[in-house]
């Protein structure tokens, strides 16, 4: 293809992809302000280290894995092709149909990477070592996210060219909800029970630290959405306009329905609810931003803001510690959002419609699309799980994935970071000679 | 002789109890955040559907040194001032000291008050 570069698109992807890139920075922040005040430093550790590791793996060899020629097992790209992001013309571009240049779709495509890694974190807050989450952040971007992200954006199983597609209709995923959402979400499952739980789960008190640290993390996620889900249009139209609708309305109402499930349930709308119920409907609505009507947005909200508010209460029930709820927001939201898509899937009103979809039951497709969103979940559930699982037994066996006793009671940041995020009386001394 | 006045009060009373107690003369006092429980017992948090009973609630703690003679003034200003009627009001109590030294002079005792 001829390459004709369209400085408005491109300004618009640079743009998105620094907004994307926001997002794991806030996560620490979401994530920071929820664990106890001796743990937060690793808890943000954990999501910059991921920005650091996970950044440099995307462009040696990550986004060539994922998007170079061939279709190695139907998982994987050709690593080499394009190693090190270098030697490549602006019409092998992801987006060269929109006229936007080799090097912006690939660090676009970096910024999801991070952010699915980071995810993970959550669930293994105050007690993984931080040499064994820097290992495994490593290994799972290589071993999961890009074959998760071949299959479904590389033109492997999960795609419009896999089995799903030719047995019932192309799945949709707009922005990332099987690649990065349930991808975490049952990645981080997968690495909670393989950890074990925080001592004293459930029987001493794990309360939030810092609660405005958490509200100002949801901000800046719901900020950096509008890159990630507007920006997955790979071009600056009416399209991208319907996801930033649609990312607006289908959160605001998640948001109202998480506290709504709450004041009902607890008898108080809280803050930590409200921060929640943001991210679960950015979430649930990130597959679909593009794929459905306001109508379709806001129900596609609702849903997933009580049914994540339930959900959050099952680690209890289950007994597993997924400390943060990276299950009950990602994976419970992201399956809200990519399952629905089959009801509300619509050609209309400048939606986004990949080649070989159908439209929603509701919209008059009938249930194939529905069938194909829910195999094309359910299979990344299990791939994402069980790659985890694997990978995660294998850390533990080898290197030991789970902090000692004593590092997790004293406080993860002090024995690990060497550092303690809040001043106490008695601050120490200056040992260090000055010269 | 010296006495020391001690009362743990509610936090939202500390600025009324600051005020009556300059206003009777007292020169100077110590406040430190503490946290504990009487009858006033704990309350109950929500944090994502967990709920968390925390036993201790925020009070504050003053010290006051006085003049034997001034203590029972004191403690009725202190009483009157933080007093609002409502369970977890809090306590005040007085106890002797053996000696007092003010750092800056190394006066002992009343002189140094």
């Amino acid at each position: 293809m001829e390459f004709t570069l369209d400085s408005g698109n491109t300004a618009f992807m640079i743009l998105a992809a620094s907004l994307v890139l926001l997002m794991t920075p806030a996560l620490a922040f979401f994530y920071g302000g929820m664990v106890r005040g001796k743990s937060v430093l690793n808890m943000m550790m954990m999501s910059f280290g991921a920005l650091g590791l996970v950044g440099l793996i995307w462009i040696l060899y990550g986004y060539s894995a994922t998007f170079g020629d061939g279709n190695y097992l139907g998982f994987f790209g050709n690593p080499f092709e394009y190693f090190g992001l270098q030697g490549a013309t602006d019409d092998e571009s992801l987006m060269a149909a929109t006229g936007v240049p080799f090097l912006v779709a690939a660090g676009y495509q970096a910024t999801f990477a991070i952010i699915t890694v980071a995810l993970i974190s959550g669930a293994v807050a105050d007690r993984m070592k931080f040499s064994a989450w820097m290992v495994f952040a490593g290994v799972w971007a290589t071993f999961v996210y890009i074959p998760m992200a071949h299959m479904v954006w590389g033109g492997g199983h999960l795609s419009g060219d896999g089995a799903i597609a030719s047995a019932l209709s192309t799945p949709i995923d707009f922005a990332g909800g099987t690649v990065v959402h349930i991808n975490a979400g049952a990645a981080g499952l997968a690495l909670a029970l393989l950890l074990g739980k925080r001592k004293g789960f459930g029987r001493e008190p794990m309360r939030p630290h810092n609660l405005p640290f958490v509200m100002l993390g949801a901000a800046l996620l719901w900020f950096g959405w509008f890159g990630f889900n507007a920006g997955s249009e790979f071009a600056a139209d009416a399209t991208a306009g319907r996801a930033w609708i649609n990312t607006t309305v289908a959160t605001g109402v998640a948001m109202l329905a998480w506290l709504a499930t709450e004041k009902a349930r607890d008898g108080h709308a809280t803050s930590l609810g409200a921060a929640s119920g943001i991210v679960a409907g950015l979430v649930a609505i990130t597959p679909a931003a593009a794929a459905v009507d306001t109508w379709g947005a806001i129900v596609i909200g609702a849903v997933a803001g009580v049914l994540c508010a339930l959900a959050v209460g099952l680690k209890y029930r289950f007994g597993y510690d997924d400390s943060l709820d990276v299950v009950g927001v990602h994976l419970v939201g992201g399956l809200v959002g990519t399952v629905l898509i089959g009801l509300f899937a619509t050609d209309q009103n400048a939606t986004w419609y990949p080649e070989g979809a159908l439209n929603g039951l509701f919209y008059g497709g009938g249930v194939t699309q529905l069938l194909s969103q829910t195999v094309v979940a359910l299979v990344a559930v299990v791939f994402s799980f069980l790659a985890t699982y694997v990978i995660g037994s294998i850390a533990k066996a080898t290197i030991g994935i789970r902090a000692s006793e004593d590092v997790e009671v004293g406080g993860i940041d002090l024995a690990v970071h060497g550092e303690s995020a809040y001043e106490t009386l008695g601050g120490g001394r200056v040992v260090t000679e000055v010269k | 002789m010296t006495k020391l006045v001690q009362a743990v009060i509610q936090p939202h009373r500390l600025d009324d109890v600051k005020s009556a107690l300059e206003a009777a003369g007292v020169r100077g006092l110590t406040v430190s955040e503490s946290s504990g429980y009487g009858r006033q017992r704990g309350h109950t948090e929500v944090y994502r559907g967990a709920e968390y009973t925390v036993d201790l609630v925020p009070k504050v703690k003053i010290d006051v040194l006085v003049a034997d003679e001034d203590a029972a003034g004191v403690v009725e200003v202190v009483v009157k001032a933080a007093q609002t009627g409502k369970i977890g009001d809090g306590k005040v109590w007085v106890v002797p000291v053996e000696d007092v030294v003010r750092v800056r002079t190394g006066e002992h005792g009343s002189d140094a008050l």
